[in-house]
């Protein structure tokens, strides 16, 4: 059977969608479905909100059109396809010594997830995003298939970067992998007591991999504590990966209750000692941590759950230190909460990344995480930040024009590729990204 | 010793999962089917992923004329010969109540096309004193339903082959490896409607692969299924003549 009609949900569940989807196993499949036009493409639906969604209409789901096709050690150039997950290149190609250049936090992403979300990883300050080290594309378009890169298509590449998949169905990509130690993390946790500390620390850092756990119930004098991890790449043997585990069904809703998480952070922070401590780690599990336990998106409940993350520039620390007090006021906060710095490297028109600090923090699906995550996101607007497609479930169009100043130049690109608005997701009609304003 | 696979039925997802296990060990690997370009981008990945030798070779069941040519192209590669077939069709039942003509060509794709190309390729074995058949069959041979009887014949046949297979070539050292998979997430089950405790190929590949590697004789993948099946075998034909599972 090619369609299956189901309802389906991204990552974070709080938005569902029902309508038909295929999955493709080979090329000739997939050509015969879009054979009468195109239809949008999804990967692993890791994105949190209605980026991958198509309510009422069809969507191709790319997982299973997976293959490597061509790599060459000299240059450490992958040809790979689009269905491919980022877990897996890494797994393959450590041990030979290269990487994907940006991994974000799931392997289970796929590469044309990461392209259609111009994705960023821990290195995001030194390596840019993911469409940085996206040297040529497969793209199907309305017009045929073509290839697509910098020189090529200025335009159309930069309008396919983190375009959510609105210029095309994107098929394989040519990737320039970053050369690596080997398959082993050599990484440096750190507590930070403070807001000013952390940031501090995040400015000062000179690793190549940095990531800042945050607890974002901690408040007064602990605001903004959290841990610092910084870390490289290293060759060695390392213990064997804990097998991974899942959450078989949805969590009940007191799971999360505030005293929980509470408690749980306080646990979090204090496993690291006062002094700090360096460990050394399977690649997965630095870059991936959360991929050992499956689904662990259930332990949201059966509600789902909502991603805040914003970009703020360096000089608007203050405003994004006062979004965390609100976040630790309320107590709405999950464990699940991440400071970054970031650097200027942003290779599309609809990139989320610019220079500044990036706060992200998960919050149950419920009316008061709901009206707080609003506020947030005029504070975000006020700050002259940017909301991320990748997690976002709750935004308005009139927000995000602000956010995006080449939307425009996006639009005018993906008209000409989809000129029927055949690829459009919930997401892009929620935002009215493909309308005049 | 070097290892070759042949691999009957490449194109299908569980076929493609276990030829990425056997490539990740460093075998070589024939990948014969029906799909030659998609078959191609298959032995580019399984040569990125360690296999010594990947090649996408033609084969379709029904075309008898085309098994010599695997037979040649496997004597060619040197060490132990290995093959795992994953071919077979399930026409819809009632497609086949209405044209029973159908018959021939499931009984064929499921059971007597792979079983001709394991008897021409046993004898190669049998001089090599080892290597390994993987036949995978289904619970649906287990016992005649009225859902899917016909296939369900065809992969009983091929399950008493495979027996039989495995009494001969274990005494030139060489093993067969009866697989019954449950419902696994292909595209042949997308969308069908009563699928439950679905595994992934690679979940199946990866219990193939360690059967292979303990000299397993009949496995059940995921294992629950040899407890179902246990079960269905033993209603009695009284009661499950009139059963609709």
């Amino acid at each position: 059977m090619s369609w299956k009609t189901t309802t389906y949900s991204g990552w974070g569940r709080a938005l569902t969608a029902t309508g038909e989807i295929a999955r493709p196993e080979r090329r000739r499949t997939l050509d015969a479905l879009l054979s009468d036009g195109l239809i949008p493409a999804c990967g692993m639906r890791r994105s949190y909100g209605d980026a991958a969604l198509n309510d009422g209409g069809r969507i191709i789901e790319m997982s299973r059109l997976d293959r490597m096709i061509a790599f060459d050690p000299a240059t450490g150039i992958l040809e790979v396809e689009a269905g491919a997950r980022i877990g897996e290149i890494a797994a393959a190609f450590a041990p030979r010594g290269w990487l994907p250049a940006v991994m974000p936090g799931t392997g289970f992403a796929t590469v044309g997830g990461c392209i259609a979300q111009d994705v960023h990883g821990k290195n995001h300050h030194l390596a840019g995003s993911f469409g940085q080290h996206v040297l040529s594309l497969r793209l199907r378009t309305a017009s045929g298939e073509r290839t697509v890169s910098p020189k090529s298509d200025k335009a159309l590449f930069r309008a396919t970067m983190g375009g959510l998949g609105q210029t095309g169905v994107i098929l394989s990509a040519r990737l320039q992998l970053l050369a690596c130690k080997g398959d082993v993390m050599v990484v440096t946790e750190r507590r930070m007591s403070g807001w000013e500390e952390f940031l501090s620390h995040l400015d000062g850092s000179t690793a190549t991999y940095t990531v800042g756990w945050i607890d974002a119930t901690a408040t007064g004098e602990g605001l903004g504590r959290g841990i610092l991890e910084e870390g490289e790449t290293g060759a060695g043997l390392t213990p064997r990966r804990v097998k991974t585990r899942a959450i078989p069904i949805n969590a009940p809703n007191f799971a999360l209750a505030a005293p929980v998480v509470r408690a749980f952070n306080n646990l979090y922070y204090s496993r690291v000692p006062a002094r700090g401590r360096t460990v050394v780690k399977p690649i997965g599990d630095f870059f991936f941590p959360l991929d050992k336990i499956h689904d662990w998106n259930r332990l949201y409940g059966k509600r789902g759950f909502h991603q805040f993350q914003c970009v703020v520039p360096i000089a608007e620390a203050p405003a994004l230190r006062s979004m965390l007090e609100a976040i630790a006021a309320s107590g709405l906060a999950s464990p699940l909460a991440v400071l970054k710095r970031m650097g200027p490297g942003r290779a599309g028109m609809l990139s989320f990344p610019m220079e500044g600090y990036t706060l992200a923090v998960d919050f149950p699906n419920r009316d008061a995480a709901r009206a707080l995550i609003s506020r947030l996101e005029a504070m975000t607007v006020a700050a002259g930040g940017r909301l991320y497609f990748a997690k976002d479930s709750l935004a308005r169009g009139a927000d995000v024009r602000a956010m995006y100043p080449e939307l425009d130049d996006w639009r005018a690109e993906v008209a000409k590729a989809d000129p029927e608005g055949r690829l459009q997701t919930d997401m892009v009609r929620r935002l009215k990204l493909r309308s005049e304003a | 010793m070097s290892e070759t696979w042949l691999i009957l039925g490449a194109t299908s997802s569980m076929a493609r999962a276990f030829a990425r296990r056997a490539a990740a060990s460093g075998a070589g690997v024939l990948l014969a089917g029906r799909d030659r370009d998609d078959l191609a981008v298959l032995a580019d990945d399984c040569r990125l992923r360690g296999a010594r030798m990947a090649e996408a070779i033609d084969f379709d069941a029904r075309e008898l004329a085309g098994f010599i040519h695997l037979i040649k192209r496997m004597a060619s590669e040197d060490g132990l010969l290995s093959a795992a077939v994953f071919v077979g069709s399930m026409p819809p039942q009632s497609e086949i109540d209405a044209d029973p003509s159908l018959i021939p060509g499931v009984v064929t794709d499921s059971f007597t096309g792979p079983a001709q190309v394991l008897q021409m390729l046993a004898p190669l074995m049998e001089a090599r004193r080892g290597g390994t058949v993987v036949g995978v069959g289904s619970v649906a041979g287990d016992r005649g339903r009225i859902g899917n009887y016909v296939y369900g014949a065809a992969k009983a046949g091929f399950a008493t082959y495979l027996s039989g297979l495995r009494n001969r070539l274990t005494r030139a050292g060489g093993h067969v490896v009866t697989v019954k998979p449950g419902f696994v997430d292909t595209s042949m089950t997308w969308g069908l409607p009563g699928m439950f405790l679905v595994a992934s190929p690679e979940k199946v590949a990866e219990d193939i692969w360690r059967a292979v590697d303990k000299k397993r004789n009949v496995i059940y993948t995921p294992f629950f299924w040899r407890y179902i099946m246990l079960i269905i075998r033993h209603i009695p034909e009284f009661i499950f003549k009139k059963m609709k599972i």
